[in-house]
């Protein structure tokens, strides 16, 4: 396979059939093992069944990209003997039929390097995920890694933020695959965002990308969802949908509910 | 303990690659240590530090200025003492290199003066840090003072409420603290708690890093800035004594009292160098902080270096009485050097560190950290190896702020050796 194989296509499509529908594509993050590991197929289940694209946070010790909801989903997860080797399981075991979202996983590096890049392709590659997004991988560190995935058709998506200077944008958009994962703003995830201030922004991202590019970090609303839908490709919720999964709720009734449609009884 | 290998690491980088300056090399690796691996929104900062902090240490007059700091301000040079009666227990030779009596009371105000220069020449707003023992905080505190910058300082709230006066100490210099509440409560979240900060606004705050670990340039900026230590203190051995010791010891957390001592004897092949890391209370994982010792290679706080960890790739907890070595990551360049045999790490255990301070105040009316008592049970180990040597210690603290600890060990009844 190729470097646009089976993962990337599989999350372009999601996301083109998304615009397709006239809206933005929701990519939906939850942490595996939470809140409970007996809970979480459930749960990705039900995310599955409703979002576009769904994001597997692989809990880490040390999350330092992360605020206080994500750490704290973390920390339970590991509480309750989270580990990778488990979560590959886990999505492997998830039925296709009718055919859900495709999984994404997102992971610091550590817990992929222990695992071995070239066993965490083949393995990842089985569980038939489709993409991987590393917050603390920069492009200048990543290529080892993208050179695991891209045989096995699993997208290594980059970041960039506002802080990234138009030059280095180019190089990020042009190495990443699958999506571009637009942060909105400066600090961790879970903080809010002001749409409008992040438009010049992501029409700059959406100028040079060769991918799609998701907004992420501070989507909370069906108004951020439509707001920031008008400049990118797609959102990623993630702290607002921990919360969510917290207080005891669906996670894809909260799905349906970012999109403004009304809950179903 | 590592067995000493000659040449070089699994990368092919060397010793003399190190001893030249071609390490780091242009990717901030250490053979295959360091790097920089940290969110998107840091690499432009990092970038800017780095060419910043080159173009400083290159120029005259910024060099000056650190120099007139140190000298003015922090009382540098240090003295080197001859511990008569320890030399005379031990049936060694043993120097002790004061840092306990540099300004602020250890070698941490070397680092934290040079790097808050470089804020106040970089423009920066205001000064981020973190602290373990409390003594790189109360250095920052002190350096921002001096030079008018506002500063925070992180420490977990297990190591505040274990090292209470530094806290006092900080907030009497103007910083600001914050106990951090979350992850393991000791440095390692602090630097977490750090790093959330400096994401939030990597333009105008500048993150004030105390050990030789994190992302490029960090561990070689850190090290350049207490190099000072080793330089003074060879210059100090071969006046004093007409040669070069035969050891050279010093205790290791992130390690940046050792690398800066050990730095300038790297290419002094017959001089043994040992790094001695918290053994905590036992060799269980999550008991101790012996990470050259029983560390793997893993990527935490934007490099990679050796960590303690489990088979997922969890950071382990750690355990020692000086909360300043408790912690389970090394510098990269410490990892290098162990690779590729240059020195010795070895762990030294909770008892025996207690042992060692006690004895040390005793016999020669110091009072040592317990993060430079390590070292002292260290070098009395390596004196009972090679009787007669000539031992060079780096001191790297002063004990005042341990009292509190002292005080509760013997409450509890006292620590097993």
């Amino acid at each position: 396979m190729t470097a646009n194989g089976d993962g990337n296509q599989r999350i372009t499509a999601a996301i083109g059939n998304a615009r397709e529908a006239g809206r933005p594509a929701i990519a939906a993050f939850i942490t595996a093992g939470f809140p409970s590991t007996e809970h979480f197929e459930g749960l990705l289940a039900s995310t599955a069944a409703e979002a576009d694209l769904v994001e597997v946070g692989v809990p880490f010790s040390d999350p330092m990209a992360d605020g206080l909801t994500i750490q704290r989903s973390s920390r339970t997860a590991l509480q309750h003997g989270t580990t990778l080797p488990w979560i590959l399981e886990t999505v492997a075991g998830q039925a296709d039929d009718p055919p859900t979202a495709p999984v994404l996983l997102m992971s610091y590096l550590n817990p992929i390097m222990a695992h071995g890049f070239e066993r965490f392709a083949a393995d990842a590659a089985r569980a038939r995920v489709a993409g991987l997004i590393v917050p603390d991988l920069p492009l200048e560190e990543s290529d080892p890694l993208r050179a695991e995935l891209d045989p096995v058709g699993i997208a290594l998506v980059q970041l960039v933020t506002p802080a990234t200077p138009t030059d280095r944008l180019k190089q990020v958009c042009a190495a990443s695959r699958g999506f571009v994962y637009a942060v909105t703003m400066k600090g961790t995830t879970g903080a809010s965002v002001d749409a409008a201030a992040v438009g010049d922004y992501l029409a700059q991202v959406r100028e040079v990308s060769p991918v799609p590019v998701l907004a992420g970090f501070g989507v909370r609303t069906a108004s951020d969802v439509a707001r920031l839908g008008r400049y990118a490709d797609g959102v990623i919720v993630g702290s607002a949908l921990v919360e969510a999964i917290e207080e005891g709720m669906d996670p894809g009734e909260f799905v349906r509910s970012l999109r403004g449609e009304e809950h179903k009884p | 303990m590592i067995e000493s290998r000659a040449g070089a690491g699994t990368s092919g980088a060397t010793l003399e690659d190190l001893i030249a300056g071609r390490l780091p090399d242009e990717r901030g690796r250490f053979g295959e240590f360091g790097g920089r691996f940290v969110p998107e929104t840091l690499m432009p900062a990092l970038g800017l530090l780095e060419h910043g902090a080159r173009e400083a240490l290159d120029d005259a007059a910024f060099r000056d200025s650190y120099a007139a700091q140190l000298r003015d301000w922090i009382g540098r040079p240090t003295p080197l003492t001859r511990a008569e009666r320890l030399s005379e227990a031990w049936g060694a030779h043993l120097w002790l290199k004061r840092e306990d009596l540099a300004h602020t009371g250890a070698h941490k105000i070397n680092n934290a003066i040079g790097q808050a220069l470089l804020a106040r020449r970089m423009g920066a707003n205001r000064v981020i840090a973190e602290t373990g023992a409390g003594q790189h905080g109360v250095a920052s505190a002190a350096a921002c003072s001096r030079l008018g910058l506002p500063c925070t300082v992180y420490m977990g709230e297990v190591d505040a409420a274990r090292q209470r006066p530094n806290v006092q100490r900080m907030k009497l210099l103007g910083a600001e603290v914050v106990q951090v509440t979350s992850g393991d409560r000791t440095l390692r979240a602090a630097i977490d708690e750090a790093l959330r900060d400096w994401v939030s606004d990597p333009e105008g705050t500048y993150y004030l890093l105390g050990s030789a670990v994190g992302p490029h340039p960090y561990p070689w900026l850190v090290r350049e800035l207490q190099a000072v230590i080793g330089i003074e203190a060879r210059d100090g051995m071969i006046r004093a004594t007409g040669s070069l010791p035969d050891g050279v010891v010093a205790c290791v957390g992130g390690g940046s009292n050792a690398i800066g001592l050990f730095h300038p004897f790297l290419a002094d092949a017959e001089v043994e160098l040992l790094g001695i890391e918290a053994g905590g209370s036992g060799t269980g994982l999550g008991e101790h902080a012996a990470t050259a010792s029983h560390g793997s290679p893993g990527v935490l706080h934007g490099s990679r270096s050796l960590l303690l960890q489990d088979p997922y790739g969890q950071v382990r907890d750690t355990h020692s009485v000086s909360a300043g070595l408790d912690y389970p990551g090394v510098g990269p360049e410490h990892s290098f050097l162990a690779e590729i045999g240059r020195v010795r790490y070895e762990a030294v255990g909770d008892g025996e560190a207690v042992a060692a301070l006690e004895e040390c105040a005793a016999a020669e009316g110091i009072i040592p950290a317990l993060e430079s008592a390590h070292a002292l049970a260290g070098a009395k180990r390596w004196a009972r190896e090679r009787p007669g040597a000539v031992i060079l210690l780096g001191l790297s603290g002063r004990g005042d702020k341990d009292l509190g600890i002292l005080d509760g060990l013997r409450e509890a009844g006292g620590l097993v050796a």
